[in-house]
């Protein structure tokens, strides 16, 4: 009896610090992105001038202009504070990474802080070009033949740069540089979460590479969790 | 009384639309060796020559500009350049950097071949030097950033079959050939789809059909098309994946796809077997600007 005892008590200490240790510095700001309508239907992508690619793909892939989940969840949203947080002086330490694999961007939109490193990967047999569109930031286009390393890239200024490879037409994806790293990109179920928010004002924006942005104003005070939804209009075209 | 009120009503609209014009203008210079461009002088030239097709704001929509899907048919195949935008194909400078006053007074001297863009000898050099001064006051960037520091150009190894050979091999590995197609006549598996930065078609070169590159003549020329890619174009640097000797046996074996001109590395490579059978066997077909091809 004794030894349950303080086995329990032990194991709510335990559980207390973990608690303690696990609970974020400040709020959050969580919830779901779905859409209303009927979205676009997605082609299939035909891979065929490119055996090493279509290979890899059993069944072929479609485009991704919109991801969907099931109960209307929209993915590949990039939800992120827009206003409200300071920017932030120094880029986070850690790199953000893009790979090519079967002719396709994984991930499909990439956020990154401005001036953090992005390392591209090239893990396919076939050369691809790395191409962004900025128009605020430096356009570039460099080759990545296969079995060359990754290389890094930065960007100094906040900008959606739409991102190609010239050589597979298929391939788009986004570089989404932001001005501080509270983001989210929406899952399959699409959720997402904004944690480590000290109290205040901020200004949520949800970005969708077909169907535009949607903001909302949330105030969080001391450790509260807000939950905020955002229902993009689907077009069938 | 009502005449003189009108004509002080369009003078004050003129004073409106010219005064924030001439406050935003700033001054701009070019150093090109000894010659030293300043912008007002070349902001006389620029709209006496070139905003018809370059822009009255220097963005590439001047009236002899029409993009694809236009009314009436356009008879430019390629966008006057955007100098607002500041991305320039020919440069000595890495991808994603500006070009020196140099590559834009070169670019003017040389014109551009396949394109509307015609070789401006008929200006002094320090014209053209004004010129690049002022188109330098259409971007910001030209204020904020230095141009980028030139690639390093070693000198050209001595022309041998082996590195006719090893560039050969070098455009199967590095997959040249996806744009310009296995006899680089522009009509790779890639090439009709491409598009421009501005999503305007664009064809790979053909290099079955001419003597000239977009970037000069000579062969360092052709070496940094490669290595500095073309800034605004499908075609990418390939600066990270090349090396230097690598490289010019590169444009060795390029040279040798110009079955149309007479160059020593064609000479040499005709001069072999293999080569002479593959020059043999190489159809002179397209056009210089790639619009026949369809798929």
């Amino acid at each position: 009896m004794r030894t349950k005892l303080g086995y329990a008590a032990g194991l709510s200490v335990l559980a207390a610090t973990t608690i303690a240790f696990a609970w974020p510095s400040g709020g959050s700001i969580g919830g779901k992105v779905t859409y209303e309508g009927t979205p676009a239907k997605q082609k299939p992508i035909d891979m065929s001038k490119e055996p090493s690619c279509a290979q890899q793909h059993p069944t072929p892939i479609t485009t991704e202009t919109v991801v969907v989940g099931a109960g209307n969840a929209l993915q590949n949203v990039i939800v992120y504070i827009s206003a409200g947080a300071p920017d932030e002086s120094s880029p986070p330490a850690q790199a953000v990474s893009i790979t090519q694999k079967g002719c396709q961007y994984l991930p499909h939109v990439v956020p990154i802080v401005v001036n953090q490193e992005l390392k591209v990967v090239n893990d396919d047999q076939t050369s691809h070009n790395i191409h962004p569109l900025a128009k605020i930031n430096h356009e570039w286009n460099k080759s990545q033949p296969p079995g060359t390393p990754p290389f890094s890239e930065k960007f100094d200024k906040p900008e959606f740069i739409p991102v190609k490879c010239n050589v597979h037409p298929w391939m788009h994806g986004t570089f989404a540089v932001l001005k501080n790293s509270h983001y989210a990109v929406s899952g399959g179920d699409g959720g997402f979460t904004l944690p480590n928010l000290p109290p205040g004002k901020y200004t949520v924006t949800a970005w969708h590479e077909s169907y535009g942005e949607q903001t909302q104003d949330v105030t969080i005070s001391g450790n509260e969790t807000k939950t905020i939804n955002f229902v993009f209009k689907a077009k069938p075209y | 009384m009502r005449i003189p009120q009108l004509v002080k009503l369009c003078l004050s609209i003129a004073a409106a639309l010219t005064i924030p014009m001439l406050s935003s203008a700033q001054q701009m210079e070019s150093h090109i060796g000894k010659l030293n461009g300043h912008s007002d002088a070349g902001k006389q030239l620029f709209y006496r020559y070139c905003w018809g097709c370059h822009g009255f704001r220097g963005d590439g929509n001047g009236e002899n500009w029409l993009p694809t899907g236009s009314f009436f048919e356009p008879y430019m195949n390629i966008q006057p350049r955007n100098f607002v935008a500041a991305t320039f194909k020919c440069r000595s400078t890495p991808t994603g950097t500006l070009p020196t006053d140099e590559d834009l007074y070169n670019a003017i001297k040389r014109g551009f071949v396949m394109s509307n863009m015609p070789s401006w000898i008929t200006l002094t050099d320090q014209n053209r030097a004004d010129l690049i001064a002022f188109i330098k006051t259409f971007s910001a960037r030209w204020k904020n950033e230095k141009s980028g520091n030139p690639i390093n150009v070693p000198p050209e190894p001595k022309l041998t079959t082996e590195s006719i050979k090893h560039g050969q091999e070098l455009f199967q590995k590095l997959e040249c050939w996806k744009c310009h197609g296995q006899e680089g006549r522009g009509d790779g598996p890639s090439a009709a789809t491409l598009t421009d930065s501005n999503d305007q078609p664009i064809r790979p070169y053909n290099f079955a059909v001419g003597s000239r590159f977009k970037c000069g003549v000579t062969n360092q020329d052709l070496y940094k098309i490669f290595m500095t890619g073309l800034d605004g174009t499908p075609m990418p640097s390939f600066a990270d994946v090349i090396k230097p000797d690598d490289a010019w046996d590169l444009v060795h074996f390029l040279r040798t796809l110009q079955v149309t001109h007479k160059s020593p590395e064609l000479a040499l490579w005709e001069s072999t077997k293999e080569g002479a059978q593959q020059v043999a066997s190489r159809k002179v077909s397209g056009t210089p600007t790639g619009s026949g091809i369809k798929q």
